[in-house]
């Protein structure tokens, strides 16, 4: 009983630490407002607006930012406003989803590579340099045409399979680590199957660095998916994200700026105000560590 | 390692592609005989069995030749008018990229919390987060109006040189430059932004390191135990970055190369993957793969050279 009550206790001000922590980072609570405000914007958002992504208004073509229309009309009549919001929620959702993938994925390879060492580190590492060295934007973009017309879940799949080996490295690398430590020894002579060690004692003694890293991957997904979908071979139509509405827009973008000046603005603090709560993140949990320095 | 990706290059095209849909839907409709009498020529008929048409693919490859586009012009022959399109840019803006942001990272790490430290810590973040195209973009319509403001064209916003361009060759050399600044300058900016940061970061360590100390207090300037020992270590994970990074500017290219207009191997990725062309594409894949491995090498040799531990090995 009384272990407990500490061990909670003990939890508790850890979070509270980390939460301090966080808190003094002016940045971090900036970039967290920010993302905050983004996603209301785009689940919110779209409720305020007089029209809906999909439906055009033809009375009112190329027209600039009014009532009406908040960020102005397209040259077919869609209503910017709609259309960034709804581009804005498919880049935050693709990010997201990514990100949750990769860094599973990150930490089911490094996790088991780590502890069992040998053949099977061997062969995960293989896959990690192989993979880290192909040009996957390349590959994507090649196999673009084959989730033509399918969903875009597949889109998220293959980001998601390109996007895990760098953390994968880190948490193999963290794992061996504490492989050595008398908590796993003790679990490993207890005869406890190597899945139940590594899902229950190891991967929760790295969660901060799998926090972090799923955060920053955020970022780097939606810059990715927003490059692909810019030239075509991301999201497809009618669909929209903020790289085909920015690819849209830049057509005119001198004559009629608002074609795509709000999806860049909406597309460049979200990256932002990611990378700053990510780096608010590995300090708060780490404020020694030398990659809390880095970038 | 070139041949997992040319492989995988291959495979994938060859599997997503479909080379038909460029005969289809013609009118009058081109007969079905003809049809695959072309895909057979250009080698990438899909009736034909996957791995039979890459032994085919490779057994020519490994003789220098990439075969047809499919505008059945020689793939070899548009490899090496664009290579060099490619290159120019991506080298001078790899260099330049590298070389201001080392030199901004030291700057900034050596004023720590300074207002140029801060100010430029500001603009690598704005530009870290902001995707390639979207940089280019604006500094596209950037010119455009400056250009408009001062009545004449400085900036050249499409294509490598003018069309219509005579004279000498010191003017052909100008007017190329006009055309140069801009999408180096787009490819540059994130290369800043990327290396400056690290650079700071490697730096902010090494300063606070023993033997910069040691090497203050047995009388050295401040200068002097900030290059000669200082950025030497600091500089050495840079190199490594190198190599990644080459790895992004060949895949920024392709959006740089599209805005501007310029006939690189980047802007022939994307018309070849509209176009369900599957050689070319091939042929840009190994390219890429060979750029990475080069600059890999590159980075290898460039630590050797700075670092006695590594050429102790």
């Amino acid at each position: 009983m009384n272990a407990t009550t500490e061990t909670v206790e003990k939890r508790l001000t850890r979070m509270a630490l980390v939460r301090k922590r966080f808190a003094r980072n002016k940045l971090a609570v900036a970039g967290l407002v920010i993302l905050v405000a983004m996603f209301v914007l785009a689940f919110v958002g779209p409720f305020f607006g007089k029209h809906s992504w999909d439906s055009l208004d033809f009375f009112s073509l190329l027209q600039p930012p009014s009532k009406e229309h908040f960020f102005g009309t397209s040259q077919i009549g869609g209503d910017v406003y709609a259309l960034t919001l709804r581009g804005l929620q498919k880049s935050l959702i693709i990010g997201i989803l990514v990100a949750i993938f990769s860094t599973g994925l990150a930490a089911i390879a490094g996790g088991f590579a780590g502890f069992y060492g040998g053949k099977v580190d061997r062969s995960v590492m293989w896959i990690i340099d192989a993979l880290l060295v192909l040009p996957s934007f390349l590959i994507i973009a090649v196999m673009s045409p084959w989730f033509r017309g399918r969903t875009w879940l597949i889109f998220v799949v293959l980001l998601a399979a390109f996007g895990w080996m760098i953390t994968a490295r880190i948490v193999r690398s963290a794992t061996m680590s504490l492989r050595e430590r008398d908590f796993v020894r003790a679990a490993i002579y207890m005869g406890i199957p190597a899945r139940k060690i590594v899902f229950r004692h190891l991967l929760p003694n790295v969660a901060s660095i799998l926090i972090i890293d799923a955060t920053l991957n955020v970022g780097g997904t939606i810059l990715s998916e927003t490059g692909l979908s810019y030239l075509g071979f991301g999201v497809q139509p009618p669909d929209v994200s903020l790289g085909s509405l920015i690819a849209e827009g830049t057509a005119s973008a001198l004559t009629y700026p608002w074609l795509f000046m709000f999806a860049g603005a909406a597309l460049v603090l979200t990256v932002l105000a990611v990378s700053f709560v990510g780096d608010g993140l590995r300090d708060a949990f780490d404020p020694g560590s030398a990659m809390g320095k880095k970038l | 390692m070139v041949i997992i990706a040319s492989t995988l290059g291959y495979v994938l095209s060859s599997l997503a592609f479909n080379p038909r849909s460029n005969y289809e839907g013609g009118n009058p409709p081109i007969p079905e005989s003809t049809i695959i009498a072309k895909l057979n020529h250009l080698g990438v008929n899909p009736d034909v069995p996957i791995v039979k048409r890459y032994a085919t693919w490779v057994g020519n490859v490994v003789t220098g030749d990439f075969g047809l586009t499919i505008g059945e012009k020689s793939v070899n022959e548009e490899f090496s008018r664009r290579i060099w399109v490619s290159l120019r840019l991506l080298l001078l803006g790899s260099v330049l990229g590298s070389v201001l942001g080392v030199a901004l990272g030291v700057f900034s790490a050596v004023r720590q919390y300074g207002i140029g430290d801060r100010a430029s810590s500001v603009a690598s973040f704005v530009f870290l987060s902001m995707p390639v195209f979207l940089v280019a973009i604006l500094l596209k319509y950037g010119a455009i109006s400056f250009n408009q403001k001062i009545g004449t064209t400085f900036f050249y916003t499409i294509g490598e040189s003018s069309a219509d361009f005579s004279g000498g060759s010191l003017e052909l050399f100008v007017n190329r430059l006009q055309h140069l600044m801009l999408p180096t300058l787009s490819i540059t900016l994130g290369g800043i932004a990327f290396y400056s940061r690290y650079q700071r970061n490697a730096m902010l360590d090494v300063l606070g390191s023993d033997f910069i100390r040691t090497a203050k207090a047995k009388g050295l300037t401040n200068r002097q135990s900030l290059f000669r020992h200082g950025l030497r270590v600091a500089i050495l994970p840079m190199a490594t970055f190198f190599a990644y990074s080459f790895g992004l500017l060949v895949t920024g290219a392709p959006f740089t190369e599209s805005i501007f207009a310029w006939n690189g191997m980047g802007q022939w990725f994307i018309t070849a993957v509209q176009s369900n062309d599957v050689n070319s594409v091939s042929a840009v894949i190994v390219f890429s793969a060979v750029l990475v491995l080069l600059s890999g090498l590159l980075a290898d040799i460039t630590v050797a050279a700075l670092d006695p531990r590594v050429r102790l090995r």
